[in-house]
């Protein structure tokens, strides 16, 4: 379970923004958890090791983070926005149609382990409210009846 | 305001943006004038005159607090004997609910804020300078990436840029997440891979900033403003101005109108201007009870008072804040306790827990909001309420959050008295059913960072 050349040549790509190996630590755990989902204790101890921190020091972080999974995810990430602007143009039945469409409650994974469902917070795009993201992309306004069509397309 | 001159220097943040609303990148942004300032700032001033250009511009922050841009730059150290390294830190965390203006610079116009940045860092002599961005802005992400590459492709990046013998780099760093890391000195800790709870102050950070060295931190928008005021000239940007706040400022307005979205105006354009005009009017069937102004942690202000311009000094008076300029509004077939529980919500959830009143107080006041919108709620809650206001007000907290959340549950407390009270003698929420509240408790416990 120890880190790949890949990811290693990665975060040594990534050393000399910082000055040191520890400051570099919130983005090697984005990069190794860009490859495998989500942190698991045995990659935190490996990562720990590599930049000379403790597995304590690194989950300090890690779950204060809320974009750093330290349970199994799915393969894609659904993050539905919850904050007032959104809320206030129809989060509640967006909310409702996604849970529907997949079967899971927030912070659920689909037993095909395909989506995990997650609340977040304004994206940013109150513009486009109700508003969405799967994975890197950013989906509004929706409306209901469209979510399964947008959720088909990520296998 | 949409007659625009020939020339499109009175929006001059937009002047690059492409009208098919794809990203401006290099060809676009130097064609519109783009690293004209920066080229002038290496071949005819001294980094304390562009400074200078700055403070005379009156530029104030715009990613809410609104501090005077130039008078922090001018506390970095400067000369020979300043400890280096040197940063310049640009605050792309756009986590503020209601925020939505530095998406819509960071994807359309990616350059004008890196020219910021170096002209800041020329302006305090830096060396280096990082853009943190949060973590689900993949799209802003991929823009300023290649804008970067274009940079030190073209020399406006790197040692030696355009020749002038001075040299300075920036690194593009996504946030892990958390609302917190927006917070100007957690955005340090978080860039540190540090547990991004708030430092004390002081030390300023312009003092002892990021890795203990002098650090100059501004949002997005702020970077956005410095390349045309050191281009034009500080008095050219005061005259784009309706009132004596200089320049230009990106608004946006998102809600049940017609055109939500963003816009850059004279900054003191009315929030009647923005709606009624700029965003089309409310969507038939709407009508508009009160305007969210700059964020979530900015008070509402009532529909009949949305004549007053939109800069610092005048919202305040309005008793509340300019804070981001991005107006989120509360329309009539929304309930008013509905959307400041949401907000509450949103506050108790990303607290950092460190000091007690925000860890304590929040949560509370969460829990008497949901019991009123729930329709347990008792008279005496109101009071709790506004104890809550005071106890959470402005320096008895370590940082900003809980204040913030204070300003939202004071408006309502004052503006909409009568929907509260309402809720508590009927016993109900009069708009229900289907208004979307949830149990922050279950939804809290659904988080899988909060159980791993």
């Amino acid at each position: 379970m120890s880190l790949s050349d890949d990811e290693r040549r990665e975060i040594e790509a990534a050393l000399p923004h910082y000055p040191d190996r520890r400051a570099a630590a919130a983005t090697a755990m984005r990069i190794v958890q860009r490859r495998r989902r989500w942190l698991s204790d045995e990659v935190l101890a490996d990562l720990g090791e590599y930049l000379g921190m403790s597995v304590e020091e690194l989950d300090s972080l890690a779950t204060f983070a809320n974009m750093l999974f330290r349970r199994p995810v799915g393969r894609h990430i659904v993050l539905v926005c919850d904050s007032f602007a959104c809320w206030s143009l129809g989060y509640a039945e967006l909310r409702a149609a996604i849970q529907t469409q997949l079967g899971v409650g927030l912070g659920e994974t689909t037993s095909d382990g395909r989506f995990t469902l997650l609340p977040i917070v304004c994206l940013g795009a109150c513009d486009r409210g109700p508003a969405l993201i799967v994975d890197a992309d950013l989906y509004g306004p929706v409306a209901p009846p469209a979510v399964g069509a947008i959720l088909e397309a990520y296998a | 305001m949409s007659a625009l001159g020939t020339n499109g220097w009175e929006r001059p943040m937009s002047r690059a943006m492409r009208p098919d609303g794809q990203p401006a990148f290099l060809d676009d942004y130097v064609a519109a004038g783009g690293y004209e300032g920066l080229g002038r700032a290496l071949r005819e001033l001294e980094p304390a005159a562009v400074t200078q250009a700055v403070s005379d511009s009156v530029l104030r922050g715009r990613g809410g607090a609104g501090y005077a841009t130039g008078r922090k730059w001018s506390t970095m150290p400067l000369g020979r004997d300043a400890p280096r390294p040197k940063y310049v830190v640009c605050n792309g965390d756009e986590m503020e609910p209601g925020s939505f203006k530095d998406r819509f610079l960071l994807e359309r116009n990616p350059h004008l804020v890196l020219e910021g940045i170096i002209l800041a860092g020329f302006a305090v002599e830096a060396d280096a300078g990082y853009v943190f961005l949060r973590a689900q802005y993949d799209q802003p992400l991929a823009c300023v990436e290649r804008a970067l590459a274009e940079a030190y492709e073209h020399g406006y990046l790197g040692s030696d840029i355009l020749g002038s013998g001075f040299s300075f780099d920036i690194y593009l760093h996504q946030s892990v997440g958390r609302y917190m890391c927006g917070e100007a000195s957690a955005m340090l800790n978080a860039l540190e891979s540090q547990r991004p709870n708030p430092r004390a102050r002081p030390p300023h950070m312009t003092g002892a900033g990021l890795y203990a060295r002098p650090t100059v931190v501004n949002n997005v928008e702020t970077f956005a403003a410095v390349p045309s005021i050191v281009r034009n000239g500080a008095d050219w940007w005061k005259s784009l101005s309706m009132t004596d706040e200089g320049g230009t400022k990106i608004y946006g307005v998102a809600g049940r109108v017609v055109r939500p979205g963003c816009v850059e105006l004279p900054m003191g354009t009315s929030m009647r201007e923005l709606i009624e005009v700029h965003a089309g009017g409310m969507q038939p069937g709407y009508e508009l009870r009160a305007v969210s102004p700059g964020g979530a942690s900015t008070a509402f202000v009532k529909a009949e008072d949305i004549d007053v311009a939109m800069d610092f000094e005048s919202m305040e008076k309005a008793l509340s804040r300019l804070g981001t300029g991005t107006l989120v509004l509360l329309d009539d077939k929304t309930c008013p306790v509905g959307m400041t529980l949401n907000l509450l919500q949103f506050f108790a959830q990303e607290s950092c827990g460190w000091c007690t009143p925000c860890r304590e107080g929040l949560q509370w006041s969460v829990s008497l909001l949901g019991d009123i919108e729930q329709g347990c709620g008792r008279p005496e809650d109101l009071d709790v309420l506004q104890e809550h206001v005071w106890l959470m007000g402005s320096d008895k907290t370590f940082c900003d959050l809980a204040p913030g959340a204070m300003q939202p549950l004071e408006a309502a407390l004052r503006l909409f008295r009568d929907d509260f009270v309402q809720h508590i003698e009927e016993g109900r929420c009069p708009y229900a059913p289907g208004d979307g509240s949830d149990a922050p408790a279950e939804e809290a416990a659904a988080r899988p960072e909060a159980t791993a």
